[in-house]
């Protein structure tokens, strides 16, 4: 069974034609992979580019060189070069994505927003919205938020509707951007919960956490990001 | 779990078109494919040639050279420009849907909120009184227009309003590709924000294929999938609508970008 | 005064190269049934709305041994009528008649008379807005393309509106036919108990608006249809009542008003007709009255 996730040699540069086409190299080299069941953390200090190598992997970025292979639909794919078109099928049925901020459509209330990735593989309202309901109880969202647009929400809410976003589907790929950031302890302890049954269930996890205590719980293995600075690689 | 893959064919082709005004370029060399229930944001500042574009994807306009061809419901791709105008015309009227940015060029004014949905209908030949009412009546509901307004003429309804019973009035005939030109232009945040999500689940739930052409990235963010950025006629930047938005590569698309005002 | 002495007008008014443009115009139109030719109108010595287009045509197709009969409304004795009938017995020195049997040429402003029309007769429609898309589409050269690409989904919007508004379709005049399958067409003024005698008639029907520039045709027997849904099929007026001095039935009435406390009488509108009726012994229930 091929690894769900590789990635070989991609690098990154920003180059910023407003500041006179200065470029801010990010990271170079960046090789790793993720097995199933294995849940990887991306360490390293603030800047290192732990947040760019998460958003190449789910192609919000795009990446100069390398390869993001992904096993999606029967075959392999590489998300550098995939179409736009196959970035989003890979995004909806492979990489699932939990990130910082919850970006808040009008007027949707939090529950569908929850169920809104299982609709979209074509799975019914009345399940999605169950399945949906079940999360969100767990994460001990307050139901009288549920029927209402998350916009409103403080930031742990936000960040509980995010994660219930990111949970709902079986994906086989997940990734994480510092899921717990604005949690309490009751409900970092159910994030790592569901977390644990995500490698049960043999999901390949890819996050970022600042909170040690959670990162310890979670981590299989740390994936040092500083090895992939640009110094590093000129030098 | 389905995972679907109905639509493995573009439903539109545009190939290298171009239109030229005398020696000025409205828009040169624009090539893209357009999928079934995929959303197309045109981005780019006045004058940038998105409308241009738009009007010569639509039949609206003549492009100076390229190609434009259309999946037709039979499965055979039609060049748009080959076709005789009474085909183009049945086209805009059954499969295809142009959202304009004052409703009172896509509305009739003068006639009640029914009979601009209906027109469509008696247009193909729906004949049938009560069914026509009740399906335009059924329309008005899914734009959150009230039934009670059926009778009375877009004159007096307001800016919100009208554009909803504009998208009802396009929608109506089950079309898959519908063209949007600023469909929020001229209206308020608040109405602005009700009518993007009025035309996002409409979109998802019909499946619609859709041209977008907007000044507002946010509008952009919000419907559409894919990009493209134009300035001065040409497509400077295209791609996945977040990547853009989130890791522009174009000096102008940063420009672009980093020029949105953040609430 | 002899005719020697002073200049004459020609035949019917109009110089023979006008009425062969013009007849060239009525040909395509019944070449087209229903379609509307373009024409270049001329001046007449009479107001546009007082049947220029007609006049132009019946003095296009009339010879010297015509009979002409002229009504307004049903009446052959109302202003119109008279003045068009007097028009052309100047200018043409033809004779005139208001009966209908009689008359080879029939010019009208609103009416087809009761009494079905003969192969042979010609009738000729006085027509203000010859454009039936008009109401919804101001634009000529969007009217023309609806026309050529035979879209006319417009014109059921407005029986749409009719039924919405009033709960059936009010149109009661001007109530457009399809000709032929093809065009639609506006029949003018004339009231939609009357569309049904367009239908497969052995007349020629010729219409002419005179402002507006434009000639068609209905040629004997063809096909006339009224729009409709199918939820509320076409209908005539009906009339609770019939004529008060001829006692006819399935005729159209005009309201006569008798006095101002509320008197009132319903009356055949086809003059002729009524008084044929009458002469034939028929009576209605004020026909004493009226003979005082």
């Amino acid at each position: 069974m091929p690894t769900p996730l590789v990635v070989s040699e991609v690098a990154k540069t920003f180059t910023m034609h407003l500041r006179g086409g200065v470029r801010l190299p990010v990271v170079v080299n960046v090789s790793f992979s993720v097995g199933a069941g294995e849940c990887a953390v991306l360490g390293g200090p603030s800047g290192a580019g732990k947040s760019s190598i998460l958003k190449m992997v789910y192609g919000n970025y795009s990446a100069d060189e390398g390869q993001i292979i992904i096993k999606h639909d029967h075959g392999l794919i590489d998300l550098v070069t995939a179409t736009p078109r196959t970035v989003l099928a890979v995004r909806r049925d492979t990489i699932g994505y939990v990130s910082q901020f919850l970006r808040t459509v009008p007027r949707v209330p939090a529950i569908d927003v929850v169920a809104e990735p299982l609709s979209a593989r074509g799975v019914s309202t009345t399940e999605a919205r169950d399945r949906a309901a079940a999360l969100l109880s767990r994460l001990n969202l307050p139901e009288r938020l549920w029927s209402l647009p998350p916009a409103t929400f403080s930031g742990g809410e936000q960040q509980r509707v995010n994660i219930a976003r990111g949970f709902i589907t079986n994906h086989p790929i997940l990734l994480l951007d510092e899921p717990t950031a604005s949690l309490d302890k009751t409900n970092r302890e159910v994030v790592i919960e569901m977390i644990d049954e995500k490698k049960k269930a043999g999901t390949a996890l890819l996050g970022i956490f600042h909170d040690q205590e959670v990162r310890e719980a979670v981590a299989d293995r740390i994936i040092d990001v500083t090895q992939f600075a640009p110094g590093k690689a000129a030098a | 779990m389905t995972t679907s893959r109905s639509g493995d064919e573009p439903l539109l082709k545009v190939s290298s078109v171009s239109k030229y005004y005398g020696t000025r370029i409205g828009c040169e060399n624009v090539s893209f494919e357009l999928w079934p229930g995929e959303v197309l944001a045109v981005v780019g500042e006045s004058g940038s040639g998105k409308t241009t574009l738009l009007n010569c994807l639509s039949t609206r306009l003549m492009p100076t050279s390229g190609t434009v061809s259309y999946r037709m419901r039979d499965g055979i791709f039609r060049d748009l420009y080959r076709m005789s105008e009474a085909e183009r015309r049945f086209l805009m009227r059954t499969d295809w849907g142009f959202v304009h940015q004052n409703p009172a060029d896509g509305l009739r004014m003068t006639v009640s909120a029914g009979a601009n949905v209906g027109e469509r209908l008696m247009a193909i030949g729906d004949r049938h009184y009560g069914n026509i009412r009740a399906t335009a009546s059924d329309w008005l509901g899914r734009v959150e227009i009230p039934g009670d307004r059926i009778d009375d003429e877009p004159r007096a309804f307001s800016g919100g309003m009208r554009q909803r019973l504009q998208i009802a009035r396009n929608l109506v005939t089950g079309p898959r590709l519908v063209f949007m030109d600023e469909p929020t232009g001229g209206l308020d945040v608040s109405v602005q924000a009700r009518l993007l999500d009025l035309l996002r689940g409409l979109v998802h739930d019909m499946g619609l294929a859709a041209i977008v052409v907007t000044h507002d990235l946010a509008v952009a963010r919000l419907l559409s999938h894919r990009m493209i950025v134009m300035k001065d006629g040409h497509v400077v930047e295209t791609g996945l609508t977040d990547r853009i938005l989130d890791d522009p590569h174009a000096p102008y698309t940063q420009l672009l970008v980093s020029s949105i005002l953040q609430v | 005064m002899s005719t020697e002495t002073i200049a004459r007008y020609n035949f019917a008014y109009l110089d023979e190269q006008t009425k062969r443009m013009i007849r060239r115009a009525i040909l395509k139109g019944i070449a087209i049934p229903g379609y509307q030719v373009p024409f270049a109108s001329r001046e007449m010595p009479m107001p546009y709305g007082w049947g220029t287009g007609g006049v132009q045509v019946t003095a296009s197709v009339i010879g010297p041994g015509d009979v002409l009969k002229v009504i307004d409304q049903g009446a052959d004795d109302t202003t119109n009528a008279v003045s068009i009938r007097a028009f052309f017995q100047k200018v043409a020195e033809i004779a005139v008649t208001t009966h209908t049997g009689e008359a080879t040429i029939i010019q009208t402003r609103h009416r087809i008379p009761e009494k079905p029309l003969q192969e042979g007769q010609i009738l000729v429609y006085q027509v203000p807005i010859p454009e039936p898309l008009r109401f919804l589409e101001p634009r000529e050269t969007e009217t023309r393309k609806m026309h050529a690409l035979e879209e006319y989904g417009l014109m059921h919007v407005k029986l749409y509106e009719d039924i919405a508004k009033h709960g059936h379709i009010a149109t009661t005049y001007a109530y457009p036919v399809k000709v032929e399958g093809r065009y639609v067409m506006d029949p003018s003024p004339t009231p939609k108990f009357d569309n049904p005698k367009m239908h497969m008639s052995p007349a020629l029907q010729l219409f002419g608006a005179g402002r507006e520039k434009r000639i068609y045709a209905i040629p004997p027997y063809t096909r006339v249809e009224s729009l409709d849904f199918e939820d509320h099929p076409f209908e005539i007026q009906k009339f609770d009542q019939p004529c008060a001095l001829c006692g006819g039935t399935d005729v159209y009435l005009d309201e006569v008003i008798l006095d101002d406390r509320g008197g009132r009488m319903f009356v055949c509108s086809d003059t002729d007709h009524c008084e044929e009726r009458r002469e034939a012994g028929h009576t209605g229930h004020m026909s004493e009255e009226a003979a005082q």
